[in-house]
């Protein structure tokens, strides 16, 4: 893409996640507004640069030292500070050992994964699945962001059940409605939606589904169907 | 056709084929083909307690294995309540949102109304231009619901475990909060009152003595409740000792809310990390240490007291201001009134943009049509509800929808203690366990 935004000051680098196109999500038909030819990159907050401040500072240091105490490396791909709220941006492959850290440490203690939640951004090329773990730790009274990308193509994740047992619905509920398969569940069954049923609804590309509505002779299409803007 | 030849000796079950192909037959009576009792245990049954049943606080499944009337293995089906809200919310604008999570939890929607516009107005960037009325409005209006919401969850419990009178007491005095949210808002549930900015309208003259008189008749109502089972020996019978989660249990399956209170470790997200300036009220966190059923139900009825404590001290500091952001490009353009009919639009702000107002008419159209973008990133404020930690994981790529909604409910959550709490119990004691979760299937199922 040769129109990249220009990075922010206190920020590494940017996170690219997809493009716009046009306006008012017309397709196709006669967009005589001009701006239709509108390109504009969907980009996410990017990786901070150390110091943070408060105390930002003290977890990533003590999460890099026990981190380094237990033989792992290049497990945290990027730290983002965003709105006050921090994401550790973690390996896939590194992901059981980071989260060991994080709830054993002392200094640390996330003693609560409180939610699993899956995000899919179709256009991140071999990232198109996020997972965002949200821990807690009750003692420090602080919360982190934990996530992870990995692609479309193998969709497999080491499973946090054995280390927090409260994900155990949450990783069901990911896999449910994002074909996300954690290695390791002692069950990974669907659990909203019906044993039988296929596909994997929280996907872009599964449709919202709906049909027409006639009102008053006028047909009214489906909520994905309707002129949309974006 | 051909005369077909039974190989089964059941004429009820078993297979035969015939020139069309094979045909089954599921007459039933085949349990012992499918399923040999283990040795020893002849007494081990089944049980599918669930989804449609009086005492499963909803429609929830429960699939519980019996030796007798004690249960061995406890799982929780659940599903049946799942209406694709977060789907829809991908395909609507940021205000629209509102409409749709207030019906997840559908015992506390001003508390989901909360949780996702604030995580909208954290992502906005707007938290601390939200006017002070609106916050007073909105924590008056939260604390009101969690009186609603804990009077549901003793009725229902009390039902559920055959305290009829606790049932009609609960759903009598409800009644009095519903006639609050009905008065400010024109809809008793579901009112979409708090909005991305502020809330929906102004509390409307005469709400102020409404709510005033109300809490001094709950007050007197709840002791009446709470005479009635308090020190109840059957009640008492039924949920204590019943239902038991340590501490550590709490920790490891992430249970907020009554439950962990209930084992003494006082954890509310309003002292931990006050939202919508909890931090100038003063109330207590009850606690109990005994980890069980009647705890919690001691910790719902004193936390009602101090939710009618914070909402006194909301009613002192309610002084006139606005209640909507001042950014134009947010605040919702019209202002609402509750008309004879129910709701509708002011009549000054239709006579303005139908007939003195151009610009005003488009800015109206743009913003109800179109709504406003929201800058990329992702936001998680979690708040305090009845029933525990309730937040919402909004995504934004920069349009005018979310791009992801994902609440994180406490019922969810908090239902996967069921097969710790039930296990090696009787089954009637599941009953109590189920109620003292006070799961709300909408919230469980979204």
């Amino acid at each position: 893409m040769s129109d990249l935004p220009v990075v922010p000051d206190g920020v590494a680098e940017i996170d690219l996640v997809g493009v716009r196109k046009g306006a008012f999500g017309s397709q196709g038909s006669g967009d005589t507004s001009g701006f239709g030819g509108l390109v504009a990159p969907i980009v996410m907050p990017g990786a901070s640069i150390p110091p943070f401040g408060g105390w930002y500072d003290e977890v990533a240091e003590e999460l890099a030292l026990s981190l380094v105490d237990a033989g792992v490396s290049g497990a945290v791909e990027k730290i983002v500070i965003d709105r006050g709220e921090m994401t550790f941006y973690v390996m896939p492959e590194n992901l059981v050992a980071f989260m060991t850290e994080c709830r054993d440490e002392p200094a640390l203690r996330f003693e609560m994964c409180t939610s699993v939640s899956g995000v899919h951004f179709p256009h991140d090329k071999n990232r198109e699945l996020h997972i965002v773990y949200a821990l807690l730790s009750i003692t420090h009274n602080r919360r982190i962001r934990v996530e992870v990308s990995i692609p479309d193509s193998d969709r497999h994740l080491p499973s946090l059940v054995a280390l927090y047992p409260s994900v155990d619905w949450h990783e069901r509920e990911t896999w449910d409605f994002f074909g996300v398969i954690f290695d390791g569940h002692p069950a990974l069954t669907r659990i909203q939606m019906p044993d039988d049923w296929v596909g994997h609804p929280q996907r872009k590309d599964y449709p919202l589904g709906g049909i027409p509505v006639e009102y008053k002779g006028a047909t009214i299409p489906a909520p994905d169907h309707r002129r949309s803007y974006n | 056709m051909t005369t077909t030849e039974f190989t089964n000796p059941d004429p009820f079950s078993g297979s035969y084929d015939t020139t069309d192909g094979t045909v089954y037959n599921l007459g039933g009576g085949d349990w012992d083909s499918i399923a040999a009792a283990p040795e020893g245990e002849n007494e081990r049954i089944v049980v599918n307690m669930g989804p449609q049943h009086p005492s499963t606080h909803g429609v929830l499944r429960m699939i519980l294995e019996l030796e007798g009337e004690t249960v061995v293995e406890a799982r929780c089906g659940i599903g049946f309540l799942h209406t694709g809200i977060e789907k829809n919310m991908e395909f609507r604008t940021w205000v629209q949102g509102v409409t749709y999570v207030t019906r997840m939890d559908y015992l506390a929607p001003m508390f989901n109304e909360t949780a996702y516009c604030l995580s909208v107005e954290r992502l906005l960037g707007i938290e601390d231009h939200i006017p002070e009325r609106a916050n007073v409005i909105r924590v008056m209006m939260m604390e009101l619901n969690r009186v609603s919401s804990h009077l549901v969850a003793l009725a229902t419990g009390g039902m559920e475990l055959g305290a009829l009178t606790a049932m009609i007491f609960g759903f009598r005095e409800r009644e009095l909060v519903l006639d609050i949210f009905e008065m400010v808002s024109g809809l008793r549930m579901n009112s979409a009152y708090i909005r991305p900015g502020g809330v929906a309208q102004d509390l409307p003259s005469g709400a102020e003595e409404k709510i005033r008189e109300t809490v001094v008749l709950l007050r007197k109502r709840l002791k009446d409740t709470s005479d009635l089972l308090v020190d109840n020996a059957i009640w008492m019978g039924r949920t204590v000792g019943v239902g038991y989660l340590d501490l550590t249990g709490c920790m490891a399956l992430g249970i907020t809310g009554p439950i962990l209170r209930s084992t003494g470790l006082p954890h509310d997200l309003r002292k931990s990390a006050p939202y919508c300036g909890y931090e100038n009220y003063e109330f207590n966190v009850p606690t109990q240490k005994t980890s069980d059923a009647y705890g919690r139900f001691l910790i719902r009825i004193a936390e009602m007291h101090e939710s009618l404590n914070i909402v006194d001290q909301c009613l002192d500091r309610l002084v006139p201001g606005p209640i909507m952001i001042a950014d134009k490009k947010i605040a919702w353009p019209s202002q609402l009134s509750v008309g004879s009919d129910g709701q509708g639009n002011s009549p000054e702000h239709i006579q303005e943009i139908m007939s003195e107002s151009m610009e005003a008419l488009i800015h109206h159209f743009k913003l109800v049509t179109e709504g406003f973008s929201v800058p990329a990133g992702q936001a998680y404020v979690p708040i305090e509800s009845p029933r525990g930690e309730l937040g919402a994981h909004v995504v934004s790529t920069g349009g005018t929808r979310p791009y992801r909604v994902h609440f994180r409910d406490p019922s969810f959550n908090n239902l996967q203690a069921v097969s710790a709490m039930s296990e090696g119990s009787m089954i009637a004691d599941v009953i109590a366990a189920v109620a003292s979760i006070d799961p709300v299937m909408g919230g469980v199922d979204r």
